[in-house]
């Protein structure tokens, strides 16, 4: 079985299991990592589950949403590879990726 | 006179007043304008009669269940004074969940009172519009301020990006240790073992020093932020508020002339070359979007009214909440002293259970089915979060007040899609702090009475209540 790393902004590493077709929030939220608050359950409604995802692993997520960016663009820690970690659904293929969080989740 | 009339209303109908201010504002200040135009809005209402404004009297709210579901009034101002409106609520989540009022003061508008409905509206901005405003009635005339939580994407995307800096992590980190010490200033000087207004004395006195901290406002007039925030949002036209029209144009002027006044003297700090504050006027200059906000008074006024009311009637009804809900709940207050870590966790808890803001108030932009009935265009649809925040089908025991509760962070209160609050862990810091502060020197906050509550159907909140403080045994 694959794994996740998530990196707390901190520094703070936490390695998690892949359970596919789960979303990237849904295991965060399984695994308690802090950092990740997902305040409106998957939504798409509330960038709080807001994760950084490392530039080489980017292109195994999914594109992101118009919806998706919009709830982005509202927070001020966005960066070029920022997902919504309820709109990642993971897969085997995502063995290795890394992703961080930012400081606050907006 | 009869001739004059129809000049006028047709001069009012034609021209824009927002228009006339900012093709002036140039020339004419801004204060000098808002009474400008107070002074025609008054002579107009003399020559020739506008929209009426409503007059609100206060009557006991009956029973619920003597009323036919049709007759639910839920903008009533006085549901929430009266305390009320738990088990209006609840027969309208069970009964008819999108319920149409037809004859309200505010004139006819749509009910959403479950909380899965609420998010769909509140997401779906494509189908519901926020513009022109998000309280039930509409706005007192010739105030017609612009500001981004009424505006719909992109123009809203643009400009709430312009400002959403000001609660940026690095500023919310820089004014931990700032917002501590003025909670500090003001516990310490509290009086143990004698009956005091929290209201006054805690409530509105802390977020008062929050925003004049924001805001970098005189420190000495900072009770200036928290009247005009409570006049801009108790118009009667809009929320069934007690502030009359001539009072609100009052506050406007003078809020104008306070904040021209600091915004020229940060720009002539920039055009010297002195390094900026974190402050949001500071924010404002430095974003190339938004420098030159002074020129479009009715943005300056409407964003400087939204982020003022944002900070004030939220967590200042947030504060007083939390007291009464550990007096209700017993049980939790001792959990509380017992582990003072589910504090955050009770934060979260304390802004679902108080709910300072009832409702966000939509337009439909076409036909929308909603749970089996149909929402026409152009209908009012008010999302109420009060109700969904109390939704059985979402929440466990909703009525309960669980300081440990699961999932407390999954409530309304912040709402949720492009205008999701934009102060949220700002209010979330400025409570968690409080409430760790009072921890380390009152073993005991007894509310002494009922509580006074505000006359309005959108701020739920409070005017007084009388505590007793028990200062931490040595």
């Amino acid at each position: 079985m694959g794994s996740i790393t998530f990196i707390e902004h901190d520094g703070n590493k936490h390695q998690v299991d892949i359970e596919e077709g789960k979303s990237l929030m849904q295991i965060a939220m399984d695994n308690g990592i802090p950092g990740v608050d997902a305040d409106c359950g998957g939504s798409c409604a509330c960038g709080t589950c807001h994760v950084i995802v490392d530039k080489n692993w980017i292109a195994t997520t999914s594109t992101a949403s118009e919806e998706e960016i919009q709830m982005l663009d509202m927070t001020p820690e966005k960066a070029d590879t920022s997902r919504l970690s309820c709109q990642i659904s993971t897969s085997e293929a995502m063995d290795g990726m890394v992703v961080r969080l930012p400081e606050f989740q907006m | 006179m009869n001739f004059i009339s129809p000049i006028i209303a047709k001069g009012t109908s034609l021209i824009s007043i927002p228009k006339i201010i900012e093709k002036t504002s140039t020339i004419v200040p801004m204060p000098i304008q808002i009474k400008g135009v107070h002074l025609f809005i008054k002579a107009k209402r003399r020559v020739w009669k506008g929209k009426p404004i409503p007059v609100f009297i206060e009557k006991p709210i009956p029973d619920v269940s003597e009323l036919a579901i049709e007759d639910i009034d839920v903008s009533n101002p006085f549901l929430f004074k009266q305390n009320r409106w738990e088990s209006y609520f609840k027969r309208l989540r069970d009964e008819c969940p999108v319920h149409y009022q037809k004859n309200s003061p505010f004139g006819p508008f749509w009910s959403v009172t479950r909380y899965e409905d609420i998010m769909f509206v509140d997401k779906r901005h494509d189908l519901f519009s926020a513009e022109p405003i998000i309280f039930l009635g509409d706005r007192p005339e010739g105030l017609a301020a612009e500001t981004f939580i009424a505006m719909d994407p992109p123009k809203h995307d643009v400009q709430r990006q312009a400002v959403q800096n000001v609660v940026a992590p690095k500023n919310l980190v820089e004014m931990e240790s700032l917002i501590r010490s003025r909670a500090v200033e003001i516990l310490d000087q509290l009086p143990t073992d004698e009956p005091f207004d929290w209201v006054e004395k805690v409530s509105v006195e802390l977020t008062s020093r929050m925003l004049a901290t924001l805001f970098d406002f005189p420190y000495e007039k900072r009770h200036k932020l928290a009247y005009w925030s409570d006049v801009i949002a108790a118009s009667p036209e809009t929320t069934g508020g007690e502030c009359s029209t001539d009072e609100t144009f009052t506050a406007a002027a003078e809020m104008s002339r306070y904040f021209s006044q600091l915004w020229r003297e940060k720009e002539a700090k920039k055009m010297a070359g002195e390094s900026m504050g974190y402050d949001l006027i500071s924010l404002l200059l430095s974003n190339d979007k938004t420098k030159n906000m002074i020129n479009k008074p009715m943005e300056f006024m409407g964003n400087l009214a939204l982020l003022i009311v944002g900070g004030n009637d939220t967590t200042r009804n947030s504060m007083t909440g939390g007291v009464l809900a550990l007096n209700q709940f017993p049980n939790e207050f001792e959990k509380l002293r017992n582990d003072p870590s589910l504090i955050p966790n009770m934060v979260s808890e304390i802004i679902r259970w108080q709910t300072p803001l009832a409702y966000m108030r939509r337009v439909a932009k076409e036909d929308v089915e909603l749970n089996g009935k149909t929402i026409k265009k152009g209908d009012k649809v008010v999302m109420w979060y009060v109700s969904g925040n109390r939704d059985e089908r979402k929440i466990n025991q909703p009525d309960e007040f669980i300081i440990d509760r699961k999932n407390a962070r999954n409530h309304l209160s912040f709402g949720f899609g492009v205008h999701r609050c934009m102060g949220n862990r700002l209010a979330e810091m400025q409570l968690r702090i409080l409430w760790e502060e009072l921890l380390k020197r009152f073993d005991n906050i007894e509310v002494l009475e009922e509580p006074k509550y505000v006359q309005s159907n959108f701020v739920k909140g409070f005017t007084e209540m009388k505590v007793k403080l028990t200062a931490k045994a040595q």
